[in-house]
């Protein structure tokens, strides 16, 4: 695909996190499932490692928690197998799978007291009472709610109902913890903070999570791996890193983080060099490794708005006249037409010659920068050779 | 620019809907509870009349009660009602809950046809619905007589079922509208088998609605005259059928007492009813 060249050459390898071994523990097989004449999920092939803490992302109604309903047990492939440890689930009901889900409601059972509602499924499983009782107060304690057991969930706040789900799921010891859509409910503080404790979580028990979420800041943040899906079908399956810096697709690039997408003609691809002729940007795009598509063909560079700088222009003075410009491979002549001031950075859009507009971020370095620029400025956007991507679809 | 006082003045002015501060609207409100309550309160008074006739107080007396309690026939046609109202709630509610589930879960061919069968003993005349009674138990299903008691009440308990039990699936069914799919997912993605997750589950959800529809069947059977007019044979009168037939002779203070007592009973058991659901609510706020 697109740029694989660049991300094997320049960029350092993806280290696994230190706590995901070897072994595939879950492996979806060719996996389709249709209603009716709906196919809500299209021959996957995946497989997660024991340890990860997996994401899979993607729009409302792209499949994700189809899947996940899957590998729960609540919804029957129409195609393909479905493998936990090596072996086929399709034969067990949900109450028989070595997994266990938080859903996204938290379902915490309403007419029942914390600690029932943990030892429920130990009460299921026909542990002994004083087993039962250390494992509870141990979950409780794990999620930070030693002290609740009493407590009826009407009780709780939002966010103590999401850890009593956790810990009446962890309490089983599943082999794999699966979250639909944890943080949704949550208000803004309080997502932040259950982010990092649900990735310090799982590295505690050591249990692998799959999430799944809309939200890829959220999958960026938390998961190990992500795997983006786009109307049934896995789009691309990587680490947050190489989602974002290296897309596979515009799809991907457009639904992970914001970008600049520029349509053009590939005009030259040699190992180390490849040029894109850009007509939305009036000018050729510049590149210091090769991408691996045939000459002519139409592709699509995609730039992300932190990546270009932004240079103050005199006046008057057009992309053209490049003893002007800043020096680097990639510059072009704008004016300020919207400024969004967010605190820890300022958004600008800049309006090309030809009218198309760009988006950048500019981090305020000082308490001043965020003057520095005004409506109506003319400026230079300046960007280095190897920070766009180039996709073939 | 309004003062402090002027502003708590205008506050102090009652709005169009507080009822209890204007006067017009509390005349309203006394007639209506005046309304409401003065037949029964009057019924209740002259129960302890020591005139024969209904119209004049003439001194206090419980000489009624006791001879209530000591007409035998009476007494059978109470004890009669209160089994059958008993009988007929169990079933009601067991019918009606399961006949809410299958409908509130299932899909299948003819649910919109079963649904409005469900609603027909609700909205049909009960005059025809009491005559039905009397063809269907006279020719296709007749009851044996001299059965002892109580099975000789199975046909009135049958009939009292047919129209108590639509209501019930009702009232169950509006309340498992607010149950949340996940709950029951939930217990059995934590091993819990379908029948587990119903009772665990299901069930103390339903419970308000299996509460209030109970309330609704004892009631309905309890008072229900036009049916059981039909269906009752010479050895299982009812309660109301009984008074009935004890004011075509005329009308005693015996029926008043008798009348009283019922009441009472009902409202015993309706405050013992509401009293259990607000436990169960009161059980999830307490600390």
């Amino acid at each position: 695909m697109a740029d694989v060249a660049h991300a094997s050459s320049n960029a350092p390898a993806p280290k696994p996190a230190p706590h995901v071994k070897d072994n595939a523990i879950i492996r979806f097989e060719n996996i389709t499932k249709r209603f009716d004449k709906v196919v809500a999920v299209d021959t996957v092939n995946l497989e997660i490692k024991e340890g990860e803490f997996f994401a899979l992302l993607g729009p409302s109604g792209c499949g994700k928690t189809t899947l996940l309903r899957m590998l729960a047990g609540f919804e029957t492939p129409t195609e393909g197998r479905i493998l936990i440890d090596g072996k086929d689930v399709a034969a067990l009901p949900p109450n028989k799978r070595p997994v266990n889900m938080v859903f996204q409601s938290y379902a915490v059972f309403p007419h029942m007291k914390v600690s029932d509602n943990v030892a429920y499924g130990l009460k299921m499983d026909g542990v002994a009472a004083p087993e039962i009782k250390t494992r509870v107060s141990e979950a409780l304690e794990l999620v930070k709610l030693g002290g609740f057991g009493d407590r009826m969930p009407d009780q709780l706040s939002g966010g103590q109902r999401q850890r009593v789900a956790l810990a009446r799921a962890l309490v089983k010891r599943p082999r794999v913890l699966l979250l639909d859509e944890p943080l949704s409910a949550l208000d803004a503080k309080l997502r932040d903070q259950m982010r990092s404790e649900l990735t310090s979580l799982q590295e505690k028990v050591g249990i692998t999570f799959i999430m799944v979420t809309h939200d890829q800041d959220e999958a960026l943040a938390i998961a190990t791996r992500c795997a983006v899906m786009n109307r049934g079908v896995l789009a691309q399956v990587a680490t947050p890193a190489d989602l974002y810096e290296f897309p596979n697709s515009r799809f991907v690039a457009d639904f992970v983080g914001s970008v600049n997408m520029f349509e053009g003609v590939l005009e030259k691809d040699e190992p180390n060099e490849a040029h894109v002729r850009c007509p939305e940007l009036a000018a050729t795009v510049y590149l210091d490794h090769g991408v691996t598509g045939a000459r002519g063909s139409t592709v699509w560079v995609a730039l992300r708005p932190e990546k270009i700088e932004m240079h103050k222009r005199p006046a008057g003075s057009s992309a053209m006249k490049m003893e002007d410009a800043p020096q680097g491979a990639n510059v072009v002549a704008g004016v300020i037409r919207d400024i969004v001031y967010l605190g820890s950075e300022t958004n600008y859009e800049v309006e090309l010659e030809g009218g198309r507009r760009v988006k950048t971020f500019r981090s305020n370095l000082t308490r001043y920068d965020q003057e520095d620029f005004t409506w109506d400025e003319p400026v230079w956007l300046a960007w280095h050779a190897c920070s766009p991507a180039v996709l073939l679809s | 620019m309004t003062t402090l006082s002027q502003r708590r003045a205008r506050r102090e002015r009652p709005g169009p809907l507080e009822y209890t501060k204007r006067w017009p609207l509390r005349v309203i409100v006394l007639a209506t509870l005046a309304f409401l309550y003065l037949p029964l309160i009057t019924l209740m008074v002259f129960s302890f009349n020591t005139s024969r006739r209904n119209v004049v107080w003439q001194g206090f007396t419980t000489d009624w009660y006791v001879k209530a309690f000591n007409n035998e026939s009476l007494l059978q046609a109470f004890v009669n009602s209160l089994t059958i109202a008993f009988l007929c709630t169990i079933i009601s509610v067991i019918l009606g809950a399961l006949a809410a589930v299958m409908l509130w879960r299932f899909r299948f061919p003819g649910k919109t046809a079963v649904e409005g069968s469900m609603a027909l003993p609700i909205v049909v005349p009960e005059i025809c619905l009491g005559v039905a009674m009397l063809v269907f138990f006279a020719r296709v299903l007749p009851w044996p007589m001299g059965l002892p008691w109580p099975l000789n009440l199975g046909a009135i308990t049958i009939a009292h079922v047919s129209f108590s039990f639509p209501f019930v699936s009702t009232v169950v069914r509006a309340r498992l509208a607010s149950f949340n799919r996940e709950l029951e997912e939930a217990a059995k993605d934590l091993g819990a088998s379908e029948w587990r997750t119903f009772w665990d589950v299901l069930v103390p959800h339903m419970q308000p609605g299996l509460i209030a529809g109970a309330l609704l069947a004892f009631t309905l059977s309890l008072d229900d005259f036009v049916i059981t007019f039909f269906t009752a044979g010479p050895d299982t009168i009812t309660f109301p059928v009984k008074v009935y037939s004890m004011l075509r002779f005329s009308v005693t203070p015996e029926v008043n007492a008798a009348s009283t007592v019922l009441i009472l009973v009902t409202v015993v058991l309706t405050a013992v009813g509401l009293q259990m659901q607000n436990r169960t609510e009161a059980d999830k706020a307490k600390a």
